[in-house]
């Protein structure tokens, strides 16, 4: 559905070049929900306004939807849907309105715009909202009118800039499963961007994380945080003076980091801690060196960011409600 | 036949949010209402001067608020624009098969209809001061006007595009358009200018344009002066759709 080769983009400002992207491949099959995973401006949006020919890749080439990018512009904008971060409905029209206009944007005959927008309405949450003017309208009713004017001409390919930034937890949950119910009835491909861990975990089939312009890693979110970092153990005892052998004990895994005791606790991180850790337990009762606790962490997709490129994710201020849209 | 459509298509759009909230059109209108008003009287007296052209006050007079209404309703046009930007509606129709042009004209065709409409209240209401001319020479002045708002809407939109912030985009306005409305003769004429300064105003194509119409309002639809002013508006509205068009379809707007 997807295929990108060597995708770049260099902004030119008055002093210097940035290249925002730095020549990305990645392909992302028919029916998959693929996520780009990074901190802001690690270059997603870049990317994907290139993948929806709002903005000419410097370098590189890529076929969209079975258009090349850049001979067949409109037959990929044809084909495909794009939900921009920023909205896309005016203030003073009305909700109904805008997507029936929309729609017809594509070619679309009013009795059918009107169709598909009533049917996206019932199945987002909005009826009822019709005739209201956009700008009375909540926060979360206005990113939902803007993911169904991205639906209304029934796209093959969806792009989802940062589709839940600014909504709250219950409408994140639907609006996941909404994106599912597209793939799994309609077949519909999904190319979202996030800078929200859950959201590539949970929602998404396969991640493509990027840094600075480069994709540093890929694969489902099993194999990223399996490849990556290990779980967490935790193993808490009634004496602190039992730790010192557990740690040795500890030490002997397969695959293990060099065990850490604070006071009471040992810890340390194995490949699969679910494996590891009943023989460890069993070693332990065998020499009377009882644990009172046991804690087992799974890694986070923070963890796979962190050890790729050495910064967390988390400590990225959040400045998405005032994105540069040229970026 | 595509591009017709996607045009009507922005057009019927831009229009019904302008009826919408027809406060603007009205205040548009306000503004040469109140130059016919608390101005032309004081024209009156003076059209006996010498230097001043032929024809009466009014008929020197209307022609020039007629193309200021032209200018002005329409160089504003690009804030709406960039609030259009700012709201993620320009982005949304540029990921939509939509004719880049058509994105453009059709707006530009909105702003025309409401300059005509303004423009046509304010013949009436000039009629009312005294202003006589010929209906064929009223209608061309009108068309005229549709054809300088074309003109100025479409650079008005282009350069709102290309600069995305009213903090830029109004001082290129305000610099632009007090030189080039002093320098146009549009509220007194520059027949009564020292030769520098007449020689100046013959750089300024609104100079021309404001001849034209006053030349057509007296009835030599097909004199020198009226000729070259047309010639001169066509001109202007070819240079502002080329210039929109471009900015428009230019991929990083």
């Amino acid at each position: 559905m997807i295929e990108s080769r060597g995708l770049r983009r260099v902004y030119k400002t008055r002093k210097e070049e940035v290249e925002a992207v730095r020549g990305v491949d990645f392909t992302v099959a028919t029916g998959e929900i693929v996520g780009f995973l990074g901190p802001n401006g690690a270059g997603k949006t870049t990317t994907l306004r290139m993948l929806t020919t709002l903005l000419e890749p410097t370098g590189g080439e890529a076929t969209v939807a079975g258009s090349d990018l850049r001979l067949d512009p409109v037959g990929v904008r044809r084909r495909i849907g794009y939900v921009a971060q920023g909205g896309s409905t005016d203030p003073e029209a009305r909700a109904g309105e805008e997507i029936v206009d929309h729609a017809r944007m594509y070619g679309i005959a009013v009795p059918a715009a009107r169709r598909n927008g009533e049917a996206l309405f019932a199945q987002l949450d909005l009826e009822g909202l019709w005739a209201r003017q956009c700008k009375t309208l909540s926060g979360g009713q206005r990113r939902r009118l803007d993911i169904a004017m991205g639906l209304v001409h029934e796209p093959r390919l969806v792009f989802l800039d940062e589709p839940s930034t600014g909504l709250d937890p219950q409408s994140r949950a639907n609006l996941w499963e909404h994106i599912r119910r597209l793939r799994d009835e309609l077949d519909t491909t999904v190319f979202l961007t996030t800078h929200y861990m859950d959201e590539a975990d949970l929602l998404c089939d396969r991640i493509l994380v990027i840094d600075d312009g480069s994709i540093v890693a890929r694969g489902t979110p099993e194999e990223l945080k399996r490849n990556v970092a290990g779980d967490s153990v935790v193993l808490t005892f009634e004496h602190p003076e039992s730790t010192g052998a557990v740690a040795m004990m500890a030490s002997r895994l397969e695959g293990v980091s060099p065990p850490v005791v604070d006071g009471s606790e040992v810890r340390f991180q194995v490949p699969d801690g679910a494996s590891a850790l009943p023989v460890l337990l069993r070693a332990l009762v065998e020499r009377d060196l009882d644990a009172t606790g046991v804690r087992v962490q799974r890694p986070t997709l923070d963890d796979v960011f962190l050890t790729m490129t050495g910064r967390s994710l988390r400590d990225e201020p959040d400045v998405s409600g005032s994105t540069n849209r040229a970026a | 036949m595509r591009f017709l459509i996607d045009t009507w298509l922005v057009f019927s759009r831009a229009m019904r949010l302008s009826l919408r909230n027809p406060v603007w059109v009205i205040l548009g209108l306000i503004q040469p209402i109140l130059y016919l008003t608390l101005f032309g009287p004081l024209l009156e007296p003076i059209a006996s001067a010498p230097g001043f052209p032929p024809g009466d006050a009014w008929l020197v007079f209307v022609p020039g608020l007629l193309v200021q209404l032209g200018m002005f309703g329409a160089a504003f046009v690009g804030f709406g624009l960039i609030a259009e930007w700012r709201a993620g509606v320009v982005e949304r129709m540029r990921v939509t098969p939509a004719s880049r042009g058509a994105l453009l004209i059709g707006r530009v065709l909105r702003d025309v209809v409401v300059l005509v409409v303004q423009g046509a209240i304010l013949i009436g209401a000039a009629q009312l001061f005294g202003l006589e001319a010929p209906l064929g020479s009223l209608l061309t002045g009108l068309a005229i006007v549709a054809l300088l708002g074309a003109a100025f809407s479409a650079l008005s939109y282009g350069a709102a595009l290309k600069l995305k912030s009213e903090d830029a985009f109004a001082p290129l306005l305000n610099g632009l358009i007090v030189p080039v409305l002093l320098l146009s003769g549009i509220l007194l004429p520059m027949t009564l200018a020292p030769r520098w300064l007449r020689t100046l105003a013959d750089f300024n194509p609104l100079t021309h344009v404001v001849d034209g119409v006053r030349a057509v309002f007296r009835g030599e639809m097909a004199g020198g002066e009226s000729l070259i002013g047309i010639a001169v508006t066509v001109a202007l509205v070819a240079l502002g759709l080329v210039y929109g068009a471009r900015v428009f379809r230019r991929e990083s707007a």
